[in-house]
């Protein structure tokens, strides 16, 4: 089996590890990713400005391309990639005069874009396509004892209609740790706003969103989170040491993707280069359950 | 089209001239009396100094090439590009690193890229450019510097882009810290620059400063070319 991968450039350089886990954990459940040639930025943040249809370019010749390499199904595990092809894409079906535009900018270009790919998330591609009866057989170390929030964060479930599941009580995340063999915990916050690109204007409010979400997880049980999203990563693993300065009740514990649980429970191991991709170090909470 | 006497019409900025059909950009140019001192350089299609903008009679396209490697058409508008004043900032390669925030520091723009593909449309050396853009985004330098290895530096990438990105100075920035840091050691370089500092090829040089310029294209067209 195998099927087209959109990275994303964070996925190259500052979510190396997530790259690097997606790729292998998927293999060694039999997926194949096959990378996206010649991508580009996904557009970052999709642009709700109906009046500038240049920041549309971006994802819809992600589209295009897919469109021409793929058999029909486009794999994002970014959760801002994904939100924002998936976005765009409904706009672009929704509003044909933009559509139009966006063709006759592209018109040198050979292929004309259609938008019909299907953007899919791995989470739904395992649930829905691979089967977690299947994942669950490609188990071969389940994560025992380890207790995770899962965090959905703000990209991956909205706008309904286009998020990760169709439900407004999804429990696709839920659903993966307890097939890797993780026991996920109640975690009220699991899909509030993480404080997003406020952390580069406005600190206090990312720190604030930092230490709501980690006294949450921490309510519940949790030993660390699991996201999908680089940012969400950012604010609360790198910020997380600034929040716990700044209240030092706070319980921190480290972040993981949840693909790199994945390529744990699958058997390949914690990869060394993936530490330095933490801030808060994950190797205790792993040694101790013997997982490193 | 052209007339009987195979000759066709240019407008230069507005002014209308007949020159030869088949002719270049600059030797029409010079055809119709103009004395070019900028925009022009090696007209071998290697330099880059003679970036054109251009429209063809039918079309409302504007479209860019080398002045030198461009022929004229029938009805075709144009202009020289003497100068494009793109950014430039000054570095000390040995301070930078290979990593993306050296382009966050000295190109911030490029990471404004919209993926457009204006500047790869306008490349005259058809060069992937949004694509090396893309490439330095995502801290792919070894991918820029392949995919920019031939540019010219004409910059008529940087006079179309909306994202107002100098392509052509970022990509020169990836191909200096690919090679400085990334590229694979040449094998031979040292002992090579060891043998040039000995002076083992400074009678040859002299000898070629001592010859007429004649002598020298000849001498230069008969060299041997060593191919892998």
């Amino acid at each position: 089996m195998s099927v087209l991968y959109f990275p994303g450039c964070t996925l190259k350089d500052k979510a190396s590890n997530f790259d690097a886990s997606t790729v292998s954990s998927m293999a060694a459940l039999g997926v194949e990713l096959k990378e996206l040639q010649r991508w580009n930025c996904c557009g970052t943040v999709f642009s709700m400005a109906s009046d500038d249809l240049m920041q549309q370019l971006a994802p819809a010749r992600t589209l295009l391309r897919a469109e021409q390499q793929g058999d029909g199904i486009l794999l994002a595990p970014c959760s801002m990639c994904f939100n924002t092809l998936r976005r765009a894409q409904r706009m672009l079906l929704d509003e044909p005069e933009h559509m139009e535009k966006i063709r006759l900018f592209m018109s040198l270009e050979a292929e004309l874009l259609q938008a019909d790919v299907q953007v899919m998330h791995p989470l739904s591609y395992l649930r829905d396509q691979l089967g977690w009866q299947a994942l669950r057989q490609g188990v071969t170390r389940p994560l025992q004892g380890l207790k995770l929030a899962a965090y959905y964060g703000c990209l991956l479930t909205r706008p309904l209609e286009l998020g990760i599941d169709d439900t407004c009580d999804t429990s696709i995340f839920e659903e993966l740790l307890s097939a890797l063999g993780a026991e996920p915990v109640a975690f009220d916050e699991r899909e509030a706003c993480c404080g997003s690109y406020q952390t580069l204007t406005n600190k206090a409010v990312t720190l604030r969103r930092c230490q709501e979400l980690l006294r949450s997880a921490a309510h519940g049980g949790a030993q660390a989170l699991v996201t999908s999203c680089p940012l969400c990563a950012y604010n609360l693993d790198q910020m997380q040491r600034e929040a716990v300065d700044e209240w030092p009740d706070l319980h921190g514990m480290p972040v993981f993707y949840f693909t790199e649980l994945m390529a744990l429970a699958t058997g390949l191991g914690w990869d060394p280069d993936w530490t330095a991709r933490h801030q808060v170090d994950p190797l205790p909470l792993l040694q101790a359950h013997g997982l490193a | 089209m052209a007339t009987q006497d195979n000759m066709v019409t240019m407008v230069v900025m507005g002014e209308a001239f007949k020159v030869p059909e088949g002719s270049t950009i600059v030797t029409a140019l010079e055809y119709a009396g103009f004395q070019l001192t900028t925009g022009v350089g090696c007209r071998e299609g290697y330099c880059g100094a003679c970036g054109t903008l251009f429209r063809e009679s039918g079309d409302h396209r504007i479209k860019g090439g080398l002045a030198c490697q461009t022929v004229v058409s029938d009805g075709m508008h144009l202009a020289q590009i003497p100068f494009v004043p793109g950014e430039k900032p000054v570095y000390d390669i040995r301070q930078l690193r290979p990593v993306i925030d050296s382009f966050r520091q000295l190109y911030p723009e490029i990471f404004r890229c919209l993926a457009c593909n204006t500047c790869t449309k306008i490349c005259p050396q058809e060069l992937q450019v949004m694509d090396y853009v893309q490439s330095i985004i995502r801290g792919d330098l070894a991918s820029a510097a392949d995919l920019s290895f031939d540019c010219l530096r004409c910059g008529l990438c940087a006079l179309r882009c909306p994202a107002e990105i100098v392509q052509y100075n970022a990509a020169t920035l990836a191909r200096r810290l690919y090679g400085r840091y990334l590229a694979p050691a040449a094998p031979g370089l040292d002992e090579r620059v060891a043998d040039v500092s000995s002076g083992l090829f400074d009678a040859e040089i002299d000898q070629l400063q001592g010859i007429s310029g004649e002598q020298l294209s000849l001498t230069y067209y008969r060299r041997e070319i060593r191919t892998r």
